[in-house]
């Protein structure tokens, strides 16, 4: 059995509809995280984890037992906010220490797990500072450790990176994955940061106006995207539509001159998606012209013309001479790295 | 206008000229009849000689030596303390309850608190007049009919219905005060002390009043000071006879037409309200400086 269970959850708020059918299997350890634009669904659907808010309909089960009924300081799980939403009136390990308050812990006990709280967290010396005193990366930090110093079942993180810069953030996220790692907290987050949600998770829900549209590791998010959407929200990519047609008894890709093998099992209009640092420039393939070429420093970024529209290409900076702007130029790819949809018929 | 800050004297003369008119209103209307009235308070006055621009403390002397005025002074701080508590106590939950409503209902509810604003103090305050009304009035009435009281209670005239009528004067500025600190609370935050195990009373206590304090210090300091320089409620509650140090000066001036008394009054008033809430803000600030920084 599942460790958390959302069973067709859904949230609306009068006439509008916030979440639909949610659905989600989470194992004990898991790092999974709800990735998607604002406006997806992706924080009420943790809040209503949390228990601010209340689902429509729909179950939430914790370890088999019903969530819904449990009120949120029942609920024993670990929060911790966009806005960090520390106590500013306390300090550091007043803030740390709230929760064991709460559950009457003695104050010997209180005292040595919070500071090993803050010690996990790196702020050990921290200990008698005010939140206002401190910087976005150390009030994060001091959030985390009050979220996990209570040693919740389930530690939730509603965009807890998103207020720090890009530095930090990376740091952080090497940091939250290891204290993950090591303490096994099942752990959900909240972002709209596709990078964020590969590099930390076991596994990643796209959500996009309220419904789930997959559910998969990163590399499968990644490489096989279900949707347009998907494919489009995690990274760059280029599409474009061909068709099946059998040529001399082979089924074979078509759009425009430039053709393909298909794979097995796809007939029709489909829609074809490839990742640009996938592609290089070859002899033979989809012909095309570069309208521009940046350097980016670790790669160069080429946008080109071809008969199947605009695509990008992102080559390495390996040392190797690159096609100058304007050059004439085939692109080409495996056929392992295209992922292929059925056109959508109003697209 | 921070003259000192300006590294270019031009710029500097500019901001002065700009300010000029205001400073000049300022001199012209505050000022001059403060100093004024300072000096007021130091010249003699007599029954057929009337005012003479003389400099002498006789004023001073006679306020400090008869009890007659301590009682008057100890009065007015009694009153406007008691005022205080009062808006404390029910100003701080009903700009709780304010700030947690929803939109429509909460617009509605703050004019509703906002709105006695709007009437003049004087209309106000014979609002309470009729309420209290002797022994018959409305307020004793409902109090015996609940049966609070056995008796009826003296309201007019006496400080109780003072305090009681300047309370619900001064409501507003506290609500107000109180709300500002409310809006400036993370909403996350009493969110965040629920997951970590915290009932909603401990969250009151614990989480949402400490961080509103010093929005509860300032509104109280605000409705102190109004309440402490009232004129309009103690004259019409209290009548000429329980007076306080705005109502004893009033009548030096136009009653008695000591001038130099009641301007020695006026301004032993004004020093006394400065010191204090100047003094209490110094505390406040030092208190709060951590979290505030």
């Amino acid at each position: 059995m599942s460790f958390l269970e959302l069973d067709r959850v859904g949230k609306s708020f009068g006439p509008n509809t916030a979440v639909e059918e949610f659905s989600l299997a989470v194992s004990k350890g898991e790092f999974v995280s709800f990735l998607g634009p604002s406006g997806c669904g992706k924080t009420t659907t943790l809040q209503m984890i949390a228990g601010f808010l209340d689902p429509s309909h729909g179950a939430i089960r914790l370890e088999g037992k019903d969530l819904v009924a449990v009120p949120p300081a029942r609920r024993g799980l670990g929060i911790v906010f966009q806005s960090y939403a520390l106590f500013p009136h306390m300090t550091a390990a007043e803030n740390v220490a709230f929760g064991l308050e709460m559950r009457k812990v003695s104050r010997r006990e209180r005292e040595e797990r919070v500071s090993s709280a803050l010690a996990l967290v790196g702020l050990a010396g921290y200990e008698d500072r005010h939140p206002r005193r401190m910087s976005g990366g150390q009030q994060q930090r001091v959030a985390l450790a009050r979220a996990l110093v209570i040693r919740p079942s389930v530690l939730l993180l509603d965009e807890p990176l998103s207020n720090l810069d890009a530095r930090l953030r990376e740091d952080m996220q090497i940091e939250l994955r290891q204290i993950q790692r090591n303490l096994g907290t099942t752990t959900i987050l909240v972002t709209h940061d596709q990078i964020e949600a590969m590099s930390l998770s076991d596994r990643i829900v796209v959500m996009s106006k309220g419904r789930i549209e997959q559910i998969g590791t990163p590399q499968q998010v990644y490489e096989q995207p279900a949707s347009a959407f998907v494919a489009q929200f995690l990274g760059k990519t280029n599409e474009f539509s061909a068709t099946v047609d059998r040529v001399s008894g082979q089924p074979r890709l078509v759009a425009g001159t430039w053709s393909a093998p298909a794979p097995a099992g796809v007939a029709g209009p489909v829609t074809v998606s490839v990742r640009p640092e996938r592609i290089s420039f070859g002899n033979a393939g989809l012909a095309g012209r570069i309208t521009s070429r940046i350097f980016q420093g670790n790669h160069w970024l080429f946008q080109c013309d071809t008969e199947c529209g605009p695509a990008i290409v992102i080559r390495q900076n390996d040392g190797q001479s690159q096609p100058e702007q304007g050059a004439a130029v085939h692109l080409v790819w495996q056929a392992s790295d295209m992922s292929l949809r059925a056109a959508r018929a109003a697209a | 206008m921070s003259v000192t800050a300006a590294t270019d004297s031009s710029d500097a003369r500019a901001g002065l000229s700009l300010a000029l008119p205001a400073l000049m209103l300022f001199i012209g209307v505050v000022v001059i009849p403060l100093v004024m009235t300072v000096m007021l308070s130091f010249h003699d006055w007599g029954q057929y000689k009337g005012i003479e621009p003389v400099f002498i403390l006789k004023n001073w002397i006679e306020i400090f030596d008869d009890p007659y005025y301590a009682e008057m002074f100890w009065r007015t701080f009694r009153v406007a303390v008691l005022a205080t508590l009062i808006t404390a106590v029910f100003g701080v939950p009903e700009a709780y309850i304010l700030n947690r409503m929803q939109g429509r209902w909460k617009g509605l509810f703050l004019l509703v608190i906002i709105g006695p604003l709007l009437i003049s103090v004087v209309a106000r305050t014979l609002g309470w007049a009729l309420l209290f009304g002797g022994n018959n009035g409305l307020a004793n009435k409902l109090l015996m009919t609940v049966g609070l009281i056995d008796s009826p209670v003296r309201f007019m005239f006496t400080e109780t219905g003072m305090i009681i009528a300047l309370a619900h004067a001064m409501m507003p500025f506290m609500v107000l005060a109180v709300w500002t600190a409310l809006q400036r609370l993370d909403p996350q935050v009493e969110n965040a002390a629920l997951s970590l195990g915290a009932g909603s009373l401990t969250v009151v206590r614990r989480i949402v009043l400490p961080q509103i304090m010093p929005g509860v210090l300032s509104g109280a300091i605000i409705v102190f000071s109004l309440s402490a320089s009232a004129f309009a409620t103690p004259a019409i509650i209290g009548g000429r006879r329980l007076k306080v140090a705005a109502t004893l000066a009033y009548d030096e001036f136009l009653n008695t037409l000591n001038w130099p008394l009641g301007a020695a009054v006026a301004v032993l008033l004004l020093i006394a309200l400065v010191l204090i809430v100047v003094g209490s803000n110094a505390l406040i600030e030092r208190r709060y400086q951590e979290m505030f920084r």
